[in-house]
């Protein structure tokens, strides 16, 4: 006990001191700082250009085999984990879906508790989230942890202390309105989204004070230039000024008020042009024949100035989607050379099947290749409009309401979801968790009530026809636009990777494996078994001199609906869905942190 | 068992349910054109097809309940699998539920479906589905249908 006692105290005197320290330093400096230091993981996607690359290389592609677990932790909750533990010096930071617990862990004592913070929240948020109660992690900046809770609140936490410095209301769930995303650290700013795409939400991004939660912007996926915060001369699109109030004129009436457009997913920050770059949901409802026009701008990536939050251009995937492509996955930024010139690129893989390479400095478009064969909604993007070339057979608003449009790929899920995908340098290869599902599309009327659900189509989804997986790993090369290798997997990937400059790159599978591949090759070298099936991301830090592999379980988000049972019953006549064991002879629920090192 | 407070939503909700529960004033299996759902038997299943009402069932759960039931009524990580909870809820237990919610095991919720139209006047539709696949006469797909019937307002 007086051991103990004693670590607490050394802790908080190096955390105390590590503030002092850097007392002078704004926080952006710090924090610009921090993410270059690869002994640490102070952002849920390693890193502002959210490469989730590591530059650390004691565990290579030669010894990765012979890793071994560390230590565990259970959460104590069920449901899906998504994201991921941050690391700062002697501490870990780990965070839960619902109820949204908070765990300070002592790495210098295998991850006894430090402090626990675990809110009080309304359990009626539950249901009004779409896709399980997830929540995709936390961020860090002037000495606070900072939370997005289910219901929205955005709260500040004193990192040695677990005290609620501030906290701030950003949505309402009682009109469908709750949060998932992990927050984004900028400068003296905290930046968030909305999730609620299936409630008829209309999303934004919102930026708070760092200091004391004030707001001080919010832009609006669509709405009047004013909410949405484009200017119609300066704000650009492919290169065009995008014109007055182009949140509204390619909606009819007011439907924008419930546009969706939600803003649940990543968000990433290029210092040298004060860039925040993220991307907006799917328009409201999934019926599209119930929203004629483009829908602007929802399935858009946007940048936006991080201080003011004009945004300074726009790209709109899918115009008028018809098939639930959100576009919020995160934007990978790299320098790069694309068609022979060096680039300030982004680089996004898009649920619609699209990977998209763009110059991120105009938003030009420069790729925009297919990262899985089987997409077939569209044969190609139009590299001067950016506009998807749709097949009419497999455009659900073509084929009208009350009819099922069948065998589109992908599924609603997207050939990726919110998985973050990883870039090595090294290689200079993009390594991305897919899903190889496709599905059939009814859409029909609905009715809009604030805070029900706001849906008008039936889907049912299935593995892409010549095969049984329902999912692959795969390595891409952004300049070109293709594959360079794949790895097959038998349900969909569900976990953020990690590369590492020991050419090893790490991502967990539904069944439950934490696996490591080749970066150069995508041969297997490693896997392990934890307790319960991934969709949480892989990270890598170093404590006193070792590298260690952390990785959250707990099945759950979208995976662990639509996988968990729909797809694998042998009697849905769906193929070859009777190849299919469900993935509950695999795996059952249940939040666990595993860390691994190599053996001294 | 019904608390309702009479606001006008749930006013508005109860007449919807009063007017599916006359839907299943006069029950009859002739064949699917005379066809009238009732709480013994919701749904019309010959030649492996269903009632058009059967086949929107499974549309409208696949809008609003699948996101947490799963898909065909198989449960989830997070909700119970109707395909099981239908063979012991009766018509009226199912009413009560959905217009009322009510607070499960750990942590789960069923929200109220009372303000949901979407819901409430598809509600003996959705409950003929759920039924027909814990019969076991329907399986997790898309079923085949017969077409829609239009029906003399008179029939009510």
């Amino acid at each position: 006990m007086v051991t103990a006692k004693r670590k607490v105290l050394a802790i908080c005197f190096t955390a105390s001191a590590m503030l002092a320290a850097a007392g002078g330093v704004t926080a952006n400096s710090e924090l610009l700082k921090m993410q270059q230091n690869a002994n640490d993981w102070v952002m849920p996607n390693g890193n502002y250009a959210s490469t989730r690359y590591s530059e650390l290389n004691q565990i290579t592609a030669k010894n990765v085999k012979d890793l071994k677990v560390a230590w565990t932790f259970s959460t104590g909750v069920l449901r899906g984990h998504e994201g991921g533990p941050l690391v700062m010096g002697d501490v870990m930071y780990v965070h839960t879906p619902f109820p949204n617990k908070v765990f300070a862990l002592d790495l210098n004592d295998d991850g006894r508790i430090i402090w626990k913070y675990e809110p009080r929240q309304d359990t009626s948020v539950i249901p009004v989230m779409c896709c399980d109660t997830v929540n995709r992690g936390l961020a860090y900046g002037d000495g606070k942890i900072i939370m997005s809770q289910a219901d929205t609140t955005l709260v500040a936490l004193d990192a040695k202390t677990g005290k609620k410095v501030w906290s701030v209301k950003n949505g309402d769930p009682s009109k469908g309105e709750t949060s998932t995303a992990a927050p984004m650290v900028v400068k003296d700013k905290v930046y968030i989204g909305v999730s609620g795409g299936e409630f008829g939400v209309r999303g934004s991004l919102t930026a708070y004070s760092l200091k004391d939660g004030k707001q001080v912007w919010r832009g609006y996926s669509m709405g009047p230039d004013s909410d949405t915060l484009l200017d119609p001369q300066k704000t650009t699109h492919l290169g065009k000024p995008v014109g007055k109030d182009s949140g509204i004129n390619t909606w009819k009436g007011d439907q924008w008020k419930i546009g969706g457009g939600a803003t649940w997913g990543w968000y990433s920050y290029d210092p040298d042009e004060n860039l925040v770059y993220y991307g907006s949901g799917n328009p409201s409802t999934w019926n599209p024949v119930q929203r004629p026009g483009d829908n602007r701008w929802s399935m858009t990536i946007f940048a936006r100035d991080a201080d003011t939050g004009m945004a300074r251009w726009v790209y709109q995937m899918t115009p008028h989607d018809e098939w639930d492509y959100d576009g919020i996955n995160e934007m990978i930024l790299v320098d790069q050379k694309i068609n022979g010139k060096m680039r300030k690129a982004l680089v996004h893989f898009d649920r619609n099947g699209f990977g998209y390479t763009m110059d991120r400095v105009t938003g030009e478009l420069l790729v925009a290749e297919k990262f899985d064969p089987a997409v077939n909604w569209a044969t190609h993007v139009d590299m001067k409009t950016g506009r998807p070339q749709v097949v009419a057979k497999y455009s659900t608003h073509q084929n009208g309401e009350d009819v099922n449009s069948t065998g589109i790929c992908p599924a609603a899920l997207g050939t990726k979801d919110q998985q973050p995908a990883s870039y090595s340098p090294r290689t200079g290869l993009f390594y991305v968790p897919t899903n190889h599902v496709c599905m059939d599309y009814e859409p029909f009327e609905v009715s809009y009530t604030a805070g029900q659900p706001y849906v008008g189509a039936t889907l049912s989804m299935y593995p892409a026809p010549g095969g049984n997986n329902l999912g692959n790993f795969i390595a891409w090369d952004a300049d070109k636009g293709k594959i360079v290798w794949s790895n097959e997997e038998p349900f969909s990937v569900w976990s953020g990777a990690l590369s590492t400059a020991g050419d090893v790159v790490f991502y967990g599978t539904l069944e439950g494996y934490l696996k490591a591949v080749d970066a150069k090759s995508g041969k297997e070298l490693y896997r392990f078994k934890t307790p319960s099936g991934i969709i949480g991301n892989v990270n890598t830090y170093m404590h006193n001199g070792k590298q260690y592999i952390a990785v959250l379980s707990g099945l759950g988000g979208w995976a662990g609906i639509g996988m968990a049972a729909g797809l694998t019953d042998p009697t849905a006549g769906l193929g070859a869905v009777g190849a299919y064991a469900s993935l509950s002879n695999y795996t059952q629920l249940g939040g666990t942190l595993t860390v691994f090192t190599l053996p001294d | 068992m019904l608390h309702f407070r009479f606001s006008k939503p749930i006013l508005l909700a109860t007449l919807a349910l009063t007017y599916s529960i006359t839907c299943y004033a006069t029950p009859s299996k002739a064949d699917y054109k005379s066809f009238q759902p009732s709480p013994d038997q919701p749904y019309y299943f010959e030649d492996g097809k269903v009632d058009f009402g059967t086949y929107n069932g499974f549309r409208r759960y696949h809008a609003d309940c699948h996101v947490c039931h799963g898909p065909a009524g198989l449960g989830s990580s997070y909700a119970p699998a109707l395909l099981d909870s239908l063979k012991v809820m009766t018509w009226g237990d199912f009413v009560n539920v959905v217009i009322s919610g009510r607070e499960g095991r750990d942590n789960m919720i069923m929200p109220s479906f009372a303000k949901n139209v979407d819901i409430v006047t598809n509600l003996s539709d959705i409950y003929a589905y759920l039924k027909a696949r814990a019969d076991g006469v329907i399986g997790a797909t898309r079923p085949a249908k017969f077409p829609k019937v239009k029906k003399l307002i008179a029939d009510n």
